[in-house]
C-alpha cells in the first residue's frame, strides 16, 4: 500500500483525491456530523455545568458538601471499588480460561458474559429483588442471619457488580485471542510455573486492555442508575448513590443542586474519556506491531 | 476456569432463572392479561417505536460521523472522536436531566422547537431524543474499524473503471460497511429497549402516552406487584435475547465478509 500523504489543514483528506469527495461535499459532511454531535452531546454536557453554576459558586459548594451528598459520594466510591476489584479478578480469570484453554461450554460462557449488556438495568435490579426481597427465593436463607440486601448497601453492590460484569472480560478476550498461546508455551517450556507465566508473560501483554476495562467498569459503576434504583429503596444518607441523589434533588425541583451533584458525575465522565483516549493512544504502538506480525505470517 | 464458571452462575444464572421461575407463580391467563393490558401494550409500542427511530437515526448519522472521522482531517478531530464515547461514560441520570433541561419547552433547543410547533420533552419525541443520545456511539464504533481497514485499491479500481464517487460508494463501499452498520444498529436498538435512566426524566411518564416498559416494571415493583413486574420483564427479556442472538449472527456475518 503506498503511503498516503497526511495533510493537516481544514477538511483535507486522509486518502488520495481519486478516492475522495469534492471539497464542498467534505465540508458539508463535516458540518452535518458536527451539528448532529453538538445537538446530542455537546449542548447537554455544557448544560450540566451551566445549570450547576446558575446560582453561583456558593450554592454549588453547599449542594455538593451537604451531608446527604457526602454520604452519596462515599457509598458510590465504596461500591465502585468493590465492583471493580471483583470484576477485574473475574474478567482476567474468564478471559484467561476462554482464550488459553479449550473446554466444553466455552461458547455458552462467552455469550453469558455479554448478558448484562443485553438486559435492561431495571430487570437486572428486579432479579435481585426476586432473590433477596421480602418474599424472595433466598429470603429464608438470609433472614435468620440478619442480613439485609434489598434496600441496603449490599444490594447496591450486587446490582452494580452485575451490570458491570462484562466490561473487563470483553476488553481482554479479543486481545488475548489475538496474542495466542505461543509466548505462554515458550515460558512453560523454559521452566516457568503457571503463576510466573501469568505474572511475567500474560499480564504485561494485557496491561493496556486491562486498564481500559477498569476505566469503563469504574465509569459504569459510578453512574449506574436503573438497577441500583430498583434495589436501593432511596434511603437518604444510607442507600443513596450519586445518581440516585441527583434524581431525588431533581424531583424536589431543587434543580441547581441536582445539576451541581450531576456535574461531579459529568467530571468523572470527562476524566474517563480522557483516560480512555490516553490508554488507546499509549497502547497503539504495540498493537500496530502485533498487527504487522500477523500480516507477514 | 472453575472460578469463572462458578462466579458466572452465581451472579448471572441464578438471578435470571429467578425471573422465569417467579413468573410461573402466575397461570397462563393471568400472565397473558398482564402482558397484554392496554397500558402495557401502549408502553411496548412507545418503547419499540422510539427505539427503532433512535437506532435508525443513529445508523444514518453514525455512518456519517464514522466516515468523517476516518476519511477527513479537520481541527479538533481527535477531540470529537473522544467525545463520541460520552454516552457510555456519562451516567444516564445525568444525561436525562441535562437533555430534559435542554429540550424542555423553555430550554435552549426546546424553545426553538416549540416556536416551530414541535414539542420535544414530555412527548414521544423526547423519548426518541434520549434513546438517540444513549445509542449514539454504537454505529460509529462498529463502522470505524471496518472503514479504517478498507483497502484503498478497491476504490481506486472502481474509479479507474469509470465509477463516479456516488456510484463507488453505493456499489462498492456501502456493501462492505453494511454488516457493521447493521451490527451497530442492533446494538443501539437493544440498548434503547432496556434504557431507563435517561428516559424517565424527559418522557414525563404519562400513562398510555409517554410511559416506557422499563418504567412500568418499576411502577409495578413500587406497588409490590412483583409477579406483574416479572411478567413484563419476561417479555422484555425474550425480546433482548432475540436481539443478542441477532447481534451475534450479524457480527459473524460482518466478520466473514470483512476478512474474505
Amino acid at each position: 500500500m503506498p503511503a498516503t500523504p497526511r495533510h493537516r489543514g481544514f477538511s483535507s483528506t486522509a486518502v488520495p483525491a481519486v478516492t475522495s469527495e469534492p471539497a464542498w461535499v467534505r465540508r458539508g459532511f463535516i458540518g452535518v456530523a458536527l451539528a448532529f454531535l453538538s445537538l446530542f452531546l455537546l449542548v447537554p454536557l455544557v448544560a450540566v455545568f451551566v445549570f450547576a453554576l446558575q446560582k453561583g459558586a456558593g450554592a454549588y459548594l453547599a449542594a455538593v458538601s451537604e451531608p446527604a451528598a457526602q454520604a452519596a459520594v462515599r457509598l458510590t466510591l465504596q461500591t465502585t471499588l468493590i465492583a471493580v476489584v471483583l470484576n477485574v479478578v473475574f474478567g482476567v480469570a474468564a478471559a484467561w480460561a476462554i482464550t488459553k484453554f479449550e473446554f466444553p461450554g466455552k461458547n455458552i460462557l462467552v455469550t453469558l458474559i455479554d448478558l448484562p449488556f443485553a438486559v435492561s438495568p431495571v430487570i437486572s435490579g428486579l432479579v435481585f429483588v426476586l432473590l433477596f426481597g421480602a418474599d424472595g427465593w433466598l429470603a429464608p436463607l438470609i433472614e435468620p442471619l440478619g442480613l439485609k440486601i434489598i434496600f441496603a448497601p449490599a444490594g447496591i453492590v450486587l446490582a452494580t457488580v452485575f451490570v458491570t460484569f462484562p466490561f473487563v472480560a470483553r476488553e481482554l478476550i479479543p486481545l488475548m485471542q489475538a496474542q495466542g498461546t505461543e509466548e505462554e508455551e515458550a515460558a512453560i517450556v523454559l521452566g516457568a510455573s503457571g503463576w510466573q507465566t501469568f505474572l511475567r508473560v500474560t499480564l504485561p501483554n494485557i496491561k493496556w486492555g486491562l486498564l481500559y476495562g477498569v476505566i469503563l467498569c469504574t465509569a459504569r459503576s459510578m453512574g449506574e442508575f436503573g438497577a441500583v434504583s430498583v434495589v436501593s429503596g432511596h434511603v437518604r444518607g444510607l442507600t443513596n448513590t450519586l445518581p440516585l441523589h441527583v434524581e431525588i434533588l431533581y424531583n424536589e425541583y431543587n434543580f441547581a443542586a441536582a445539576f451541581a451533584v450531576a456535574s461531579l458525575l459529568a467530571l468523572v465522565a470527562l476524566a474517563t474519556l480522557t483516560a480512555k483516549s490516553i490508554v488507546a493512544w499509549r497502547s497503539q504502538r504495540p498493537r500496530a506491531g502485533a498487527g504487522l506480525n500477523a500480516r507477514t505470517k | 476456569m472453575g472460578y469463572a464458571l462458578l462466579y458466572l452462575s452465581l451472579v448471572v444464572l441464578i438471578p435470571l432463572s429467578g425471573v422465569f421461575l417467579k413468573t410461573l407463580s402466575l397461570d397462563w391467563s393471568e400472565f397473558w392479561s398482564v402482558v397484554t393490558s392496554p397500558r402495557v401494550v401502549a408502553s411496548y409500542r412507545l418503547t419499540f417505536g422510539a427505539a427503532l427511530v433512535a437506532a435508525t437515526v443513529n445508523a444514518a448519522f453514525g455512518l456519517l460521523v464514522a466516515w468523517v472521522l476516518v476519511r477527513y482531517r479537520f481541527p479538533g478531530r481527535r477531540l470529537v472522536d473522544a467525545m463520541v464515547d460520552l454516552p457510555f461514560a456519562l451516567p444516564t441520570a445525568v444525561a436525562g436531566i441535562a437533555l430534559t433541561a435542554v429540550y424542555a419547552p423553555n430550554g435552549w433547543i426546546g424553545r426553538w422547537l416549540g416556536a416551530a410547533g414541535v414539542k420535544a420533552a414530555f412527548s414521544p419525541l423526547g423519548v426518541a431524543i434520549a434513546l438517540t443520545f444513549i445509542g449514539l456511539p454504537f454505529v460509529v464504533r462498529a463502522v470505524q474499524p471496518v472503514l479504517e481497514d478498507l483497502d484503498p485499491e478497491i476504490e481506486e479500481a472502481a474509479a479507474s473503471l469509470g465509477a463516479s464517487r456516488g456510484l463507488a460508494f453505493r456499489r462498492v463501499i456501502f456493501p462492505m460497511l453494511l454488516p457493521a452498520v447493521l451490527t451497530g444498529f442492533a446494538m443501539a436498538l437493544a440498548r434503547a429497549l432496556g434504557e431507563y435512566g435517561s428516559v424517565v426524566f424527559i418522557s414525563g411518564n404519562m400513562p398510555m402516552r409517554t410511559e416506557i416498559t422499563s418504567l412500568l416494571i418499576m411502577t409495578k415493583l413500587e406497588q409490590y406487584d412483583t409477579a406483574g413486574a416479572t411478567a413484563i420483564a419476561l417479555t422484555m427479556l425474550v425480546a433482548s435475547f432475540f436481539l443478542l442472538l441477532m447481534i451475534n449472527v450479524l457480527q459473524r456475518w460482518s466478520w466473514k465478509r470483512h476478512t474474505r
